[in-house]
This record gives C-alpha cells, sequence and structure tokens, in this order.
C-alpha cells in the first residue's frame, strides 16, 4: 500500500516537473522572439559557451579523429578499400560524431557551470532582486543563454568536424600512406550537402537542449531540489546528467528520421 | 495604505503565518519582531508578490498584490524597495554596477546623472571607494549597505528592509539604522523593518509588531510596547520574566 502510494506520489512529481519544463522551455522560445534583447548579454554569454570551449573541442575533436583515422583503415584495408578513408572519416564526424561530442562537452563545460551560477542566484535571492525590480528574469538570465547555444553549438561542431578531419588525415596519409590526393576527392564525392545540414541540425537543437534543461534545473532549485549549496550541486549534476541522456536519445530521434 | 488580512501561508504541513493581520498608513515605519524561523521573511515576500498566500491577502492602495499581473505588478514593484536579509547583489556585477543597475534598466537617465546619483548613493551608505570592488571581496557590512543603496537608489515609495542590521557589529548596525531613518525623513517612505535590535529600533518606527506562533501577537506604539506585560514582549526587551529590572532593556 505505501509502495504503491509513493510510487503514484513519484510519478506525480515526475509529471509535475515534465510540464514545467515544457512551459519553461515555451517561456524562454515566448521572450527570445519578443524585444527588447540584452544583446551584451548574449554576447558574454557566447564567449562562455562558445569561445572557452574552444580548447577542449579543438582537442577531443582532434582525438577523435585520429582514431577514426587508425580504425576506419584498419577495416577498410581488409576489403581493399582503404581509398574510402577519406569519405569514412568524414560522414562519421559530420554526421554523428561531430554534433554528439561537441554537445556532451559543451554540456561538461558550459551547462554545470549555467546550472550552478543560476542556482546560486536562486538560493542567495537574486533572482528575486531581480524580479522586484520589475525585471524580467527570462530576457536576463535564460534568454541570452538559449541564443549563444544557438550559436555557438553549429560553431563548435563544425570546429570539431574540421579538426577531426584533419586529424585523420594526419593518421590515414601521413602515418599510414593513404594517398592524400584520395582521401580528400573521395570525401568530396561522397558527402553530400544533406549530411553536412543533418549535422547542423543536429546541433542547433543540442544546443536548445543543453541550455533548456541546465537553466531549468538552476533556476528552480530549491524547488526540484534541496535548498542550499547541497540544492545547487543537485542541481548541477542532474544538468548535466539530464541533458547528456536527452542529447543522446534526441540524436537517435533525429537520426532515424533524417536517415 | 499596505493592509494585511488573515493571511496564511504554509509549506508541506509546516504552518508558517497562521492569519497574520496588520495594517500600515503611508509614511509610517513598523518594525517586525518575532523569533527566527518565524515567517517575517515569509511575509515580506507576501506583500512584494514573490509568494502567493494560501488564504487572506496583502491590499495595497486598495489592491490586492496576489491577483496583480503584468502592468499592474510591474507599476507595483516600481514603487517598491526591498532589502534582503543576505543582500542578494547581483555577484557578477562590481558594487558600483549594483546600485547603477536599477536606474540603468528602468529610467533613461544618460550616464553622467547615474554615475553622480549612485556615488552619491554609496557615500551615503559610507562605501565610497569600494565602487569596483566585487560581492564577494567584501565584508557582509559592506554587502548589506551597498544592497541598501541599491534599494533607496530609485526612491522607492515602500521599503522592505529584511534584517538590515544582522550579523553586523553594533556600530555599523546602528548607523545602518540612522541611514535608514535619514533616508525617511528625506523623502518619507513607508516601511517595514525586520529586526532584532532592541531597544534601538525604537527611536525609528513609529509602530512596533511582534509575530509569534504565525499571528500577530502584539501591535502598538514603542511606548506601548515596552509598557506591555505580555511575557513574550518582556522575552523580547529582554527583561527577566518576574521583576522588570530596572537596569536592562
Ligand atoms: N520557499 C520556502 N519553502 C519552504 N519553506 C520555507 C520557504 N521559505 C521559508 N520557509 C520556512 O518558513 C519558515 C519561516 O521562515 P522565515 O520567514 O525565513 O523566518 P524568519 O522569521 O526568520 O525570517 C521557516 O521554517 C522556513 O523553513
Ligand atoms: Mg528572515
Amino acid at each position: 500500500m505505501l509502495g504503491v502510494r509513493k510510487l503514484g506520489e513519484g510519478t506525480l512529481e515526475y509529471v509535475g516537473q515534465m510540464g514545467a519544463m515544457g512551459m519553461f522551455l515555451l517561456r524562454s522560445v515566448l521572450y527570445t522572439l519578443s524585444p527588447p534583447l540584452k544583446f551584451l548579454r548574449v554576447l558574454k554569454q557566447i564567449r562562455f559557451i562558445g569561445f572557452q570551449s574552444m580548447v577542449v573541442i579543438l582537442l577531443t575533436g582532434s582525438f577523435s579523429g585520429m582514431v577514426l583515422g587508425f580504425q576506419g583503415y584498419y577495416s577498410l584495408s581488409r576489403f581493399g578499400s582503404d581509398a574510402f578513408l577519406g569519405p569514412m572519416v568524414g560522414l562519421a564526424l559530420i554526421k554523428e560524431l561531430g554534433p554528439v561530442i561537441t554537445a556532451l562537452m559543451v554540456t561538461g563545460r558550459a551547462g554545470s557551470a549555467i546550472a550552478a551560477e543560476i542556482g546560486v542566484m536562486r538560493i542567495s535571492e537574486q533572482i528575486d532582486a531581480l524580479e522586484l525590480m520589475g525585471l524580467n528574469p527570462y530576457r536576463y538570465l535564460i534568454v541570452p543563454n538559449l541564443l549563444a547555444g544557438l550559436i555557438c553549438l553549429p560553431l563548435l561542431t563544425a570546429v570539431f568536424d574540421v579538426v577531426g578531419i584533419f586529424g585523420g588525415y594526419m593518421i590515414g596519409v601521413k602515418l599510414l600512406g593513404v594517398s592524400g590526393g584520395t582521401y580528400f576527392a573521395e570525401m568530396a564525392n561522397y558527402v553530400e550537402m544533406q549530411d553536412v545540414m543533418e549535422g547542423i541540425y543536429k546541433s542547433l537543437s543540442f544546443g536548445v537542449i543543453i541550455v533548456w534543461v541546465s537553466c531549468f534545473k538552476g533556476y528552480f532549485t530549491g524547488i526540484f531540489s534541496g535548498y542550499g549549496a547541497e540544492g545547487v550541486s543537485k542541481a548541477t549534476t542532474q544538468a548535466v546528467v539530464l541533458s547528456s541522456v536527452l542529447v543522446l536519445v534526441w540524436d537517435y530521434f533525429m537520426t532515424s528520421l533524417l536517415f | 495604505m499596505i493592509k494585511i488580512t488573515d493571511l496564511h501561508k504554509s509549506f508541506d504541513g509546516n504552518r508558517v503565518l497562521r492569519g497574520i493581520s496588520l495594517e500600515i498608513k503611508k509614511g509610517e515605519v513598523i518594525a517586525l519582531i518575532g523569533r527566527s524561523g518565524g515567517g517575517k521573511s515569509v511575509l515580506l515576500k507576501h506583500v512584494s508578490g514573490l509568494m502567493k498566500p494560501d488564504r487572506g491577502s496583502v491590499f495595497i492602495d486598495g489592491k490586492d498584490v496576489a491577483t496583480l499581473k503584468g502592468r499592474g505588478l510591474m507599476a507595483l514593484r516600481d514603487r517598491l524597495g526591498f532589502l534582503f536579509q543576505g543582500g542578494a547583489l547581483f555577484d557578477s556585477m562590481t558594487v558600483y554596477e549594483n546600485v547603477a543597475f536599477p536606474l540603468e534598466e528602468k529610467t533613461n537617465w544618460d550616464h553622467e546623472r547615474i554615475r553622480e546619483r549612485v556615488l552619491l548613493e554609496l557615500e551615503r551608505v559610507g562605501l565610497s571607494g569600494a565602487e569596483e570592488k566585487y560581492p564577494s571581496q567584501i565584508s557582509g557590512g559592506m554587502v548589506k549597505r551597498a544592497a541598501l543603496a541599491r534599494a533607496l537608489v530609485m526612491d522607492p515609495e515602500i521599503m522592505l528592509f529584511d534584517e538590515p542590521t544582522t550579523g553586523l557589529d553594533p556600530i555599523i548596525g546602528h548607523a545602518i539604522l540612522n541611514l535608514i531613518h535619514s533616508c525617511h525623513r528625506r523623502f518619507s517612505f513607508t516601511g517595514i523593518i525586520v529586526t532584532h535590535e532592541i531597544p534601538k529600533i525604537f527611536e525609528i518606527v513609529d509602530r512596533v509588531a511582534l509575530i509569534h506562533e504565525g499571528v500577530v501577537l502584539i501591535e502598538g506604539t514603542p511606548e506601548e510596547f515596552i509598557s506591555s506585560t505580555e511575557p513574550m514582549v518582556k522575552a523580547f526587551l529582554g527583561e527577566p520574566m518576574e521583576e522588570a529590572g530596572g537596569e536592562s532593556g
């Protein structure tokens, strides 16, 4: 009996939180579309989400490309088709690995920080203070992050892809001896505009997911997680876990839809 | 001007406010005292519309705060200043930027005018020279004073102070209370001060209300309050329960 009740309570809370998350996204989008826009804050967040993630993206991008170079070469050379190393590396990065790994890296680096920052603002009553000044917290805290996410994720993904393709080139061509001309020529032959667009759509939607979940978790610190410093740490952890999971689940749906 | 009627609020079965009724006239300043955790901050949040009551209402100039939305709520908040217990300074901004923020966002003053006003306000609270510091770099007392400057910079008609002096040494604490008093003489706001500063607070407020177990236990002028025989009041005045000592209080 108690178990059933617990289950019911848990379900209700879960459904309630889903509803709140939906409302939160809706509001954020509405405020993004309606002026005024806090332009300076958008720039600041672009710097934070985009520019300051560059080192991580350069590192993970080049190593992912290099691994793909090795793995691709060993698989393809078994069928004597190592000439297709270029398209293989290119497609894997552009359609899948680029958007997904970039999103996971940005979640870990920027998403967690966004959740913590907004969470601290909530528990130290800075959000209440904004509201009491007659200012809309969404415009100051959420909208700039949302726009920055939409702008930065595709760009970071593009950087990841380029660095990765170059990493694959270093391994496949310089180390393992695939012909350099073939690597790029075959890639140009086989990678279609549609593939590139798929990557861009994915990274745009990942940008929304990361910012949405991180801002939501931070904004409602103390309501859906505990209060105080413990609440902030919970909110941060939940933000990272939930947005990583959502990125991968959404990636599956996008892939199956766009296939 | 502010009228609170039969206000109730619970959190998960924790009945914090159990029927608060209180009236504050225009230009009047009232001190709110009571035990920690007694719901004083919660009451201020209802007055400012940050929380919604379970039952009862807060009326400001006849309008029920809980039903205000959009423009109406904005209009109320433009008239309201709030000093949060922890200051609630924006920690991504310097002291100067914090105090300038409401002016920059809510007025169309030019930079020069804003600068003059902010520097004046910071001078009044004794923070000249700390303009470029971040909240994390200054002491608790300075945070409170910067927050006070931010709350007063828009010349609000209604001021809510949540423990403006708690955690400060008595010298700074009294300086802050004097500051509040001189501000009141300057532009005569209607105010609620939540405080534990007894008896100092009696010098600057018109009335005192004691909140106990979710209701206003007793309410009156400082003189009425001091001469009350209610045991809770005596406990707050720091007098021994039986023999009202002459030297204490
Ligand atoms: N947002 C909230 N959620 C749940 N409980 C709260 C909330 N705010 C205040 N409380 C509870 O209300 C009670 C009164 O708090 P408060 O008004 O801060 O007391 P104080 O008189 O010291 O200012 C406390 O028990 C506190 O735990
Ligand atoms: Mg309090």
